[in-house]
């Protein structure tokens, strides 16, 4: 079944959901894509976006990323942005797992080097960096202390020593969204979260091992200004949130939102998932600050994890991690809003661009781009299945067309339940290890869902990106070793 | 079987439907679905602790979404893995309110297990509605 006779091709890599398709649209709708990848899409995706371009205050298009799938209200790769003046702010096009997100560190090891100790690397980093349910984190804090973690976000973690301050300058918002106030989060929300920090979590996320042959490299200039410098070398990607706590305050919200959307602002509910309110009522505001706090949570939860994959180099290699030049190249999320300035028919207006399973990808000499990235523009990181690897592309001047946002991963094809029925989590996990990718795992059921057959191919969606101009290829890494939650 | 997990919802997460007579034994059922999306063996759960639950709403539909999420909550905040034990449900005025005790013990990866995180209790298609024979719900949980 394909969709793409109810969509209007604008050129090879635009496809328009006309403002006609269903009533109270007041954008049309775009997804950026392939036609192969137009052509394996799911019909949701398209009345998904044509929702989102019937939330008040939606400027311009309701963007759909080459990635798209169904999602809770916005698709999964929904980007849209919202007038700050008159405009909404929906938890459905953030997500359940705010900031879920990508951070990439470099190591100057070749595989070469690291192939004698892979799987001491992996079982320590299995032990190191809790996954799973219940697995505790290693920073035992206090809740009141937690506070000060989902207000200071990263940046808590370098004062106490988990982190080199480099990695905050090379953190999306400097690892800290300023104006999270955690009164406006509920104690569930705190008490879900406050043990989890430097865990992974399960579903989709894992930490890898990844090494960068030379043939995959795309662009020898771009690779070395973000650090990939030398023929195979070792590089270290992980993909997490912000844990039971942002995923309480997504439910908080969604229920707060949902009471007040209809009695108290008289908006039209056309999906419950896509519950918003005004950006400048009391309620929208409590959000956007409890969002906040979960941001600042997960970008927390990442530095304490990186904290931890450089105390396991340095351990098993007998090296510092500096000595073995364990540098952040960029954390990027990709469930979150944020207001931003970008033009609309040749104007500058202030947004608040939600971008829910897509990447930012500001181009170069950008605001908000550390020194190092001026030139260069923002580094994306979007991880594949763990089978198939995973891209490190960068942000061109031509995503202005999607307020610099691109894809940020591969997408599932097949349910959880049928990948369970294919494939046996052990006999995956050994097949694995003879095609040379050591896995370590809390689940064998949880390992079968996450099997690579169960996910779009990411080299069709990072190819779409380059040819929409959304962002542009660097390196692709391939998995060597993979810790699943 | 008093549930069923349904492929064709939602590919990257967990939808299934509850049948049963009687109101209470939907809810008790559909904790157990919900729960078993974590853990393959339920049945080995023992009831070592209890945490008493007091809840209210407006509609009967948001209790029943309320109550699931309790149990996502007391997952993440002390590890628990719970089923439902005993559960009064009452209707005053305006307000369905539903007093229960849940009981269970710590997550064992090993004994009970682990298969998948749920992250959240979503409202996307959700309902719960009387039929001829009885209620019935939908839930799809994101993982």
């Amino acid at each position: 079944m394909s969709i793409s006779k109810q969509l209007k091709r604008i050129s090879e890599t635009v496809w328009e959901i006309p403002q006609d398709f269903s009533p109270g649209m007041r954008v049309p709708g775009r997804i950026l894509a392939t036609e192969r990848i137009i052509q394996g899409m799911e019909d949701a995706v398209v009345k998904q976006v044509s929702n989102v371009a019937k939330l008040p205050g939606i400027v311009d298009y309701a963007y759909c990323m080459p990635d798209g799938h169904w999602g809770y209200g916005f698709p999964i790769g929904g980007v849209a942005a919202m007038d700050t003046g008159d405009g909404v702010i929906s938890p459905g096009g953030i997500g359940f797992d705010i900031n879920c997100g990508m951070r990439l560190v470099v190591t100057n090891l070749t595989w070469d080097e690291t192939k004698p100790s892979l799987k001491m690397l992996v079982d320590q980093l299995f032990k190191k960096v809790p996954s799973g349910v219940g697995g505790e984190g290693f920073v035992k804090i206090s809740k009141n202390e937690f506070r000060k973690v989902v207000e200071r976000g990263a940046r808590w973690c370098v004062d106490q020593g988990y982190g080199w301050q480099e990695d905050l300058e090379r953190t999306e918002e400097c690892g800290c969204m300023r104006g999270a106030k955690s009164a406006d989060v509920s104690e569930k929300a705190l008490n879900r979260g406050f043990k989890q920090i430097g865990t992974l979590g399960s579903g989709n996320h894992y930490l890898e091992i990844q090494v960068a042959k030379p043939e995959n490299i795309y662009d020898q200039e771009l690779a070395r200004a973000f650090g990939i410098t030398v023929p195979n070398q070792v590089v270290v990607m992980f993909h997490c949130g912000s844990r039971g706590f942002g995923h309480q305050v997504a439910t908080d919200y969604l229920q707060t939102l949902l009471k007040v959307m209809k009695s108290k602002y008289h908006l039209p509910i056309h999906d419950r998932e896509l519950s918003c309110a005004p950006f400048q009522s009391p309620e929208g505001k409590a959000y956007f600050s409890a969002m906040k706090c979960a941001v600042n949570m997960a970008f927390a939860n990442r530095q304490v994890i990186l904290h931890r994959i450089r105390e396991v180099f340095a351990e098993v290699f007998g090296r510092s991690a500096q000595d073995l030049g364990m540098h952040q190249v960029y954390d990027v999320a990709h469930n979150i809003a944020k207001i931003e300035r970008h033009q609309v028919d040749g104007q500058e207006r202030e947004l608040l661009v939600h971008r829910k399973g897509a990447t930012r990808a500001f181009g170069p000499g950008m605001a908000g781009l550390p020194e190092k990235y001026q030139k260069t523009g923002q580094p994306v990181i979007i991880g594949g299945s763990m089978e198939t690897g995973s891209y490190l592309l960068a942000g061109v001047n031509s995503g202005s067309k999607t307020f610099y946002s691109t894809a940020h991963g591969s997408g599932r094809v097949m349910s959880r339940s049928k990948a369970r029925k294919i494939f046996n989590g052990k006999t995956l996990l050994k097949e694995l290890r003879d095609r040379g990718i050591y896995i370590n795992t809390a689940s064998y059921s949880g390992l079968a869902e996450e099997a690579g057959a169960a996910y779009k191919n990411i080299d069709d969606v990072t190819e779409a990106t380059e040819l929409a101009g959304l962002s542009k290829r660097v390196a692709r890494f391939v998995p060597v070793g993979n810790i699943k939650g | 079987m008093p549930y069923e997990y349904l492929d064709d919802i939602a590919t990257a997460d967990v939808a299934f439907k509850v049948w049963a007579d009687s109101l209470e034994d939907l809810f008790q059922q559909a904790a157990e679905a919900m729960m078993k999306v974590i853990v393959e063996r339920m049945d080995r759960v023992d009831a070592k602790e209890e945490r008493e639950i007091v809840l209210e709403d407006d509609s009967q539909e948001m209790l029943l979404f309320q109550f699931l999420q309790e149990f996502i909550y007391y997952k993440d905040a002390e590890n628990l893995i719970l089923k439902l034990s005993s559960i009064h449900l009452e209707h005053k005025g305006d307000v369905y309110g539903l007093k229960g005790i849940l009981a269970g013990e710590v997550l064992d990866p090993q004994r009970h297990r682990f298969q998948v995180d749920i992250k959240a209790v979503t409202i996307h298609q959700f309902y719960l509605r009387q039929t001829d024979h009885g209620w019935e719900c939908l839930v799809v949980v994101d993982v």
